[in-house]
């Protein structure tokens, strides 16, 4: 048991706070406003590596460990959740799953430009009519020899609009089932392509989400990631390690609304004294201490058993329902601390509990990680 | 060209001071330590040089006096850009006991950086001594530098203005702010490459420090502000002038 960090990880997460609380703190009530993508934020954290952390140097990455991974992603969530799920899924969906899967021509063709951050990685999996229940996919990818057509709607893609390598899942084999489903490299520029509007969000406005439809779009066949029908296992594999990301982020959301609460108390007075000298306040802030606490140990567990090498489904699994809960809870509280002042867009708090929702849907909802816990408890 | 930074490790600004029970000396527990906030500004000059400059600087060093603790703010340093650092390794008694540790090292080079003072004890006076010893020039309250031809120009804020002078080298220059805009932030690339950079650790010559400090004391706590009657909005113009110098 060892709960040090090593000074590498110290230093990217002082890396991570500095940008954060120096340079996205600038901006991100504006573009949260104006719902503006983070064209600046992502272009320099892409030179100080984060847009590929993970990825091993051998590909243009920062080889960075996992741990580390939820180090910067806390902190940069603290301040900015949008410019964090653009980092997210560019490393630890996108280039993860083609690290991990992919051939060694993708990996020259796409993890490096993806790993400088130069191009902006998607995930496709979800539909209209396949959320939650992933199984279901509409989107076909039909085998015509030599190459794929892919015919299909795909729902909700962050950066569908700012990235330009896309990871689609798609049917071959309707008859298979979840077993037919392949996981296909797309190059958005493919004939056949098109957005639909920019969706006008409750929170994380400042990063891009649309609609993406495919039409006869052709993919070369070895843009397939694995074996014919390998699709699903990808997609479930890879939002295994997305989960981490995402748990981090929810993380970071609720310590970053601590954060706030906590100072805030130490400057607002009520009857005569400041609010933490009222215990109810104070009693707030230990329970918000306590659930950060431990989403914390929770990410970090996942973090340290995938950097071992060891099974993390489970724990990531935990980790993404705990954290994503809790930052509902503590985010919530936080505008309550707040008053009337956490009620309007100056004082941050409001931003992050309308971020924090969404970490409680995306990448799983709280009830799918409740259904992939259960699952593991009654094997 | 060779530049030298000298590195303070201090504790983090934010820091809340605490002395030992007969306040003689800072309590370091639980104390994050951080590069010296000027000589972080240094650095990063001293970094946008070397890259702007087209192979006129040649190598980058930094240097400070202190235990094995303080390696991770060399680390950093390396981490941000950094080729090679120098730990002399000694508490950093006071600033003759620094600045004779350093003038064993710092021989050789083109270029010294020292911040204007240290966060910490904001002693001021490492650099002046370390030039004297040396032997070399000096400049304080530099707050720009450009390498023209081998010589240096050098910005100084004085009271009221600025001043502009041309120097040769070797140089001292005695860093404040506006040397640069914001210090680096280590990229990944930097932070992987710090591992293999040379840290050296020397040990310090025999001398000794010329003072000792009898007793600290924190400053009474700041006023929240300060009220100025409405018939006398005048005084408000002279104190944002004099006091608060915003104007
Ligand atoms: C802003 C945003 C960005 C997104 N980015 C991406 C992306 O980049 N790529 C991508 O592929 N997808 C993305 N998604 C999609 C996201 O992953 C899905 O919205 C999510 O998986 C839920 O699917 P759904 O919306 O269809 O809800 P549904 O699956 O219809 O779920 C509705 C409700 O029913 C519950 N529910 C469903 N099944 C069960 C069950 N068996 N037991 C108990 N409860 C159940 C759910 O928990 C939820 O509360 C994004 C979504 C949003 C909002």
């Amino acid at each position: 048991m060892n709960f040090t960090f090593t000074e590498e990880q110290l230093m990217i997460q002082q890396a991570a706070r500095d940008y954060a609380q120096r340079e996205l703190i600038k901006d991100v009530i504006e573009r949260d406003h104006k719902a503006e993508y983070p064209t600046r934020h992502v272009k320099a954290l892409a030179e100080l590596g984060f847009l590929g952390m993970l990825v091993s140097p051998e590909y243009d990455g920062g080889g960075m460990d996992t741990v580390s991974y939820v180090l910067a992603m806390e902190e940069l969530s603290k301040v900015d959740a949008s410019v964090s799920v653009i980092i997210s899924v560019n490393n630890s969906l996108v280039c993860y799953g083609i690290e991990k899967y992919g051939t060694e021509d993708q990996k020259q063709k796409y993890l490096r430009v993806l790993a400088r951050g130069e191009k902006i990685g998607a995930f496709l999996l979800s539909e209209p009519e396949a959320g939650s229940d992933a199984t279901s996919q509409k989107t076909t990818a039909e085998d015509m020899g030599d190459y794929y057509l892919v015919n299909g709607t795909k729902n909700w893609i962050t950066n569908a609009h700012s990235g330009s390598i896309y990871l689609v899942i798609a049917q071959t084999h309707p008859e298979k089932k979840h077993r037919g489903i392949n996981a296909l490299i797309v190059d958005k520029n493919t004939p056949g392509i098109s957005l639909g509007p920019h969706e006008d969000k409750m929170g994380m406005r400042s990063s891009d989400t649309h609609s993406v439809m495919f039409t006869d779009v052709k993919v070369p066949k070895e843009n397939r990631i694995g074996e014919d029908g390998f699709g699903f296992k990808f997609a479930m594999s890879t939002l295994e390690a997305g989960r981490i990301g995402i748990a981090s982020q929810a993380l970071g959301l609720a310590s970053g609304a601590m954060e706030r609460s906590i100072a805030y108390t130490k400057e607002r007075k009520a009857f005569g004294k400041f609010l933490f000298e009222h215990q109810s306040v104070a009693f707030k802030l230990a329970e918000m201490a306590v659930k950060v606490e431990n989403a914390r140990n929770l990410c970090l567990k996942a973090a340290w058993l995938k950097d071992q090498g060891l099974p993390y489904g489970f724990a990531s699994a935990m980790a993404k329902q705990y954290a994503a809960d809790i930052a509902m809870e503590v985010t919530t509280e936080a505008v309550q601390i707040h008053g009337g002042y956490g009620y309007v867009k100056e004082y941050h708090v409001e931003r992050l509990m309308r971020e924090a929702k969404l970490t409680q849907i995306y990448e799983g909802t709280s009830e799918i990680q409740k259904i992939v816990i259960s699952r593991e408890l009654l094997k | 060209m060779k530049i030298l930074i000298l590195i303070g490790n201090v504790p983090d600004t934010t820091t809340k001071v605490r002395f030992n029970a007969d306040k003689t000396a800072f309590d370091p527990t639980g104390i994050q330590w951080i590069i010296n906030p000027w000589d972080e500004l240094a650095l990063t000059r001293a970094m946008d040089l070397k890259e702007t400059t087209g192979g006129v600087v040649s190598e980058i060093v930094v240097a400070n006096v202190g235990r094995q603790e303080t390696e991770g703010t060399l680390r950093k340093a390396l981490a941000i850009g950094a080729d090679k650092a120098i730990r002399i390794d000694a508490d950093a008694k006071d600033a003759f006991y620094v600045a004779s540790q350093l003038a064993q090292v710092a021989k050789g080079y083109d270029l010294i950086f020292a911040g204007i003072e240290a966060s910490d004890y904001n002693g001021s006076a490492v650099g002046g001594m370390l030039a004297e010893m040396l032997e070399i020039n000096s400049v304080s309250a530099v707050s720009g530098i450009q390498i023209e031809n081998g010589n240096v120009k050098i910005n100084r804020e004085i009271d009221g203005g600025s001043q502009t002078i041309a120097l040769p080298l070797p140089l001292l220059a005695i860093v404040q702010k506006g040397i640069a805009k914001e210090p680096r932030i280590p990229a990944m690339r930097g932070i992987m490459m710090a591992r293999t950079k040379p840290l050296e650790v020397v040990q310090p010559i025999a001398v000794e420090p010329k003072t000792n400090i009898t007793v600290f004391t924190l400053p009474a706590p700041k006023a929240a502000c300060k009220k100025i009657a409405e018939d006398q909005a005048k005084d408000l113009i002279y104190l944002l002038r004099d006091e608060a110098k915003v104007l």
